[in-house]
């Protein structure tokens, strides 16, 4: 059996059909964004230089969609970092029932962003009828209107409620594999909880929150579900981002040209970001 | 007829020529045991005798047959792993007939033989018991059950014995010799510790950097190192080796021409130390005691000569000596070995050491 | 028993720490718990005004929901989706993941840190392409392109996921298999198989998990005819109040296999979705 031949074959079908699925598009993509072609004209005609980017980038609704994608991703990592790793310090140490809770607390990840995204605009943010309403009134306010108000700001609590359990579940994983000598060694030199957290916990947790943060920003790039659903983008363009943005320009204005603009630029923000997470992801390989 | 011969063989390891030529010829039923330090390759040559690494140059024989390129399933050979690599959905007793299974030998051969097997190793009563359930030295046992079972040309050992603890490392190691004294298997066997190597082989192959100092019986390698590195490997507490210019003068006119820049070698029980620091009392050199260690059966005593050289000295009796002492030191010249500036042995000792 | 605490009422932190913990815990599962009971509720009780917590419970949202055919539709979409492109996933992982494991070479490195860069492209960069791909060959609304687009969305996860649990096989069983005699192929379906299974049965669930609740390209690219069931629920969002029962119920049974799955694949989502930057 040749052992050099062997598993080169055995890596041919994944590597082949990965790399299509990533070249393939990648040239369309690039090449239908210097080309006007419509999808429902599917005649395409000619090239158009930069035609199709300058449209994407001074469509009004881009700069909304570029602060709203910033603001989707910096609140969303904020809350699920911070509040991911409160409850992960919290749920550290056993007590009654903590089994029950940890299957608790990591339910919603498994949530269908379909159902997460009515579940909320429905259950919970209905102005007359929704759970959130009756809890204002309860307290003598006057209900809100989330998802016409403060459509941005819904989409942002859909969304951190289903990815929060998978920052804590992370954080929960990195604290389980702390040094307990390293404590031990703390409290007899007599440090107090502070002290350790400040010391000893939030050097460890670093490493993982920087691995949320980029994974988050990767996968939270391409939110679409939830806005689809619930707000589609709207008011306005009040909560779209930039995944929906270029959804509206190839599906709903059929114009494949600019929609391709709008994902290489995409594309190009997510590269930052993996650019880290792939450094991170390689130091870890060769451990 | 089995016997095993290298002619040659050679391994890279991307540019690093891990075994630099090695030329090997082993008899039918030796016991052979490979030593030496980390890195030495002796583990890499079992492996290539194995055929778990491939063979970059040279040629490798068995019983006649050139099996350089052949696969490890079709050398007929057996292997005790070091972590035991027992297979752990199976259990014992599936764990031992699986290579016969293979084989497709018939069901009543291979209960009989694992049977027999399991007799010798005393596992009759474990062979329903998966390995997660046996203990560090029952599954060492069911390793080496697992190739005795298949009665192949050569047993191949690789540190079976180091992940073991020191009770069991000495129990186990005397049931090997008596196991190898039974079955007259061919065996070779790969060991950092010489003193596996001692007790256990009929002729011992020391390796350093991918090629062999020396081969020969233990005691011949104990009595006649080819160099310092083997003198030094071989024997507990390490032999003295002391450079030339540490020498007393009167030591310096006994070497030979050669060994000038050189070094000499002797072992701790040549080595007598006298209390009182009266060189022209016989003693050739004097120094102090820097330790005593008193093992009961024997004591071992530690000296720094006047020229600064550290020396062992190894006597059956006690001692009332203790640090800091004055002493003579005492050698027998005919147990002296003399090296050269390179290490290798100029004048070996005339007399082994009584 | 908790660990000692240099505190001088041990006993209350603890009480504290447990009353803190389920509260969050509760407060967090809420809205999913609500789903839940309104899923049992007539469709009046739904909208009820102030929330009912006590009811008497009714299955008749599960039986209405079920007898409208398209629900079924959608759900038997969902269910051969997820598998097939689970199956597809890991025929095509399962070799590659044995290669990289086994015969470690110069590039195994790199070829991997690719793979699992590929999954950090955003899909919305391949909308258009895949989008017209499909059209042109006719596999808009069809399960097949779906099969096809969560396995390889999934690939990479899977190849890393299988080539960890590989990994940690000790190589020397199965040398010793081949000591035994064993060929390859012998080998692999005696020795590696057995070992691996875990590691198959773990990978698998999560990427059944992953391609259910896959919504981006089930709703950019099923309909009608091959909708998964994120389409279904999608395809609800009109602004009536009058079926939220019906909707609860469906819901319910469009997450409850998965949540349920979900817990058994905690480690595995970890391992996966970090790409093994976090142990």
């Amino acid at each position: 059996m040749n052992r050099r031949l062997l598993p080169r074959l055995l890596l041919t079908p994944a590597v082949a059909t990965l790399f299509l699925w990533m070249i393939v598009p990648l040239v369309m993509t690039i090449y239908f964004s210097f080309i006007r072609y419509n999808l429902m004209q599917p005649d395409q005609s000619g090239f158009v230089g930069l035609e199709n980017f300058e449209y994407f980038v001074t469509d009004p609704s881009f700069g909304t969609a570029v602060v709203n994608t910033l603001l989707l991703l910096g609140s969303v990592i904020l809350i699920t970092v911070v509040l991911g790793v409160a409850i992960a310090l919290l749920i550290n140490e056993p007590f009654p029932g903590r089994g029950i809770v940890r299957v608790l607390l990591i339910s919603p990840f498994f949530v269908m962003p379909t159902v997460n995204a009515l579940m909320w605009k429905n259950m919970m943010m209905n102005p007359i009828y929704g759970v959130l309403a009756q809890v204002w009134i309860f307290f003598g306010a006057q209900p809100v209107d989330w998802l016409t108000d403060h459509p941005l700001f819904s989409v942002i609590v859909m969304v951190a409620w289903q990815w929060l359990p998978f920052a804590t579940l992370i954080f929960m994983t990195a604290l389980q594999s702390m040094n307990h000598e390293q404590l031990e060694a703390a409290r007899m030199d007599g440090a107090n909880y502070l002290q350790q957290l400040r010391y000893l916990y939030v050097p460890h947790l670093a490493r993982s929150v920087a691995v949320v943060v980029m994974i988050e920003l990767i996968f939270l790039l391409s939110i679409f579900a939830e806005i689809y659903t619930t707000t589609a983008g709207g008011p306005g363009d009040a909560s779209t981002n930039v995944t929906f943005l270029i959804f509206k320009q190839a599906l709903l204005n059929f114009d494949a040209g600019v929609a391709s603009a709008g994902a290489l630029f995409a594309v190009v923000l997510a590269n930052i970001a993996a650019v880290f997470l792939i450094r991170m992801v390689g130091k870890n390989l060769d451990k | 007829m089995a016997y095993l011969q290298l002619r040659g063989i050679e391994k890279f390891f991307g540019e690093h020529r891990a075994i630099k030529g090695i030329d090997l010829t082993i008899e039918q039923g030796e016991f052979i045991v490979f030593v030496g330090p980390s890195g030495c390759g002796k583990s890499t040559l079992l492996r290539l005798i194995a055929g778990l690494e491939s063979i970059d140059g040279g040629t490798l024989m068995l019983d006649g047959r050139d099996i350089t390129d052949q696969p490890s399933s079709k050398r007929d050979l057996a292997m005790v792993f070091q972590s035991y690599a027992l297979y752990p959905h199976m259990s014992v007793y599936e764990n031992m007939s699986f290579a016969l299974k293979l084989a497709k030998v018939d069901k009543q051969v291979i209960d009989e033989k694992v049977q027999n097997a399991a007799r010798i190793l005393n596992l009759t009563q474990y062979l329903q018991r998966t390995p997660k359930e046996l203990s560090g030295g029952q599954r060492q046992r069911v390793a080496i059950g697992r190739a005795i079972v298949r009665a192949p040309k050569v047993f191949l050992f690789d540190e079976p014995l180091s992940n073991l603890d020191a009770a069991l490392r000495g129990q186990t190691r005397v049931e090997i010799a008596k196991l190898h004294r039974d079955l007259g298997a061919t065996t070779i066997y790969v060991t950092h510790d010489q003193v596996e190597a001692m007790t256990l082989a009929d002729r011992v192959v020391v390796l350093r950097d991918g090629q062999i100092e020396q081969v020969g019986s233990p005691l011949e390698l104990y009595d006649r190192p080819a160099n310092q590195f083997v003198a030094q490997f071989i024997g507990t507490p390490q032999m003295n080796v002391v450079p030339y210019a540490q020498l007393p003068a009167p030591v310096q006119q006994l070497a030979p021409q050669a060994a000038t820049g050189g070094a000499v070698g002797l072992r701790p029980e040549c080595v007598a130390v006298r209390a009182g620091a009266l060189a022209g009392q016989g003693g050739v050199a004097s120094g102090q005691v820097e330790l005593v260690e008193a093992l009961g059966a024997e004591t071992l005593i530690y000296v720094r000569t006047t020229q600064g050289a550290q020396v062992v000295a190894r006597q059956s009796e006690r001692t009332g000596l203790q640090a800091g002492d004055a002493v003579a030191l005492d050698i027998a010249a005919e147990h002296a070995h003399w090296f050269d500036s390179a290490g290798r042995v100029v004048a070996p000792a005339v007399a082994a050491a009584a | 028993m908790t660990a000692r605490r240099r505190s001088k009422f041990p006993l209350g932190l603890l009480a504290l720490r447990t009353a803190v913990a389920w509260g969050v815990a509760l407060l967090l599962v809420f809205p999913l718990a609500w789903l839940f009971l309104t899923a049992f509720k007539t469709e009046l009780q739904a909208i009820a005004v102030p929330p009912l917590f006590v009811f008497t419970p009714t299955l008749e949202n599960f039986h209405e929901v079920q007898e409208r055919s398209d629900y079924l539709l959608y759900a038997k979409n969902s269910v051969i989706t997820s598998v097939l492109s689970t199956l597809v996933g890991l025929m095509l992982a399962a070799p590659a993941a044995y290669a990289m494991a086994f015969f470690k070479g110069k590039h195994t490195k790199d070829i991997l840190m690719w793979m699992l860069s590929t999954k950090m492209m955003p899909a919305v960069g391949a909308l258009v392409p895949i989008y017209v791909l499909a059209q042109k060959s006719h596999l808009l609304d069809t399960q097949l392109a779906l099969i096809i687009v969560f396995a390889l969305s999934n690939l990479p996860i899977m190849v890393w996921m299988l080539y960890s649990h590989f990994k940690d096989i000790p190589h020397e069983i199965l040398e010793a298999a081949r000591m035994d005699g064993a060929t390859l192929w012998q080998e692999v379906r005696l020795v590696l198989l057995p070992l691996g299974m875990g590691g198959l049965a773990s990978t698998g669930l999560l990427c059944l998990v992953l391609s259910w609740n896959e919504a981006f390209w089930s709703l950019n690219l099923s309909a009608a005819k091959a909708g998964t069931l994120a389409t279904l629920i999608a395809s609800y969002s009109s602004p009536e109040g009058l079926f939220w029962a019906k909707l609860s119920a469906a819901s319910l049974m469009a997450i409850a296999p998965i949540v349920v799955f979900g817990w058994f694949s905690q480690k595995q989502l970890v391992q996966g979705l970090t790409f093994g930057a976090v142990k």
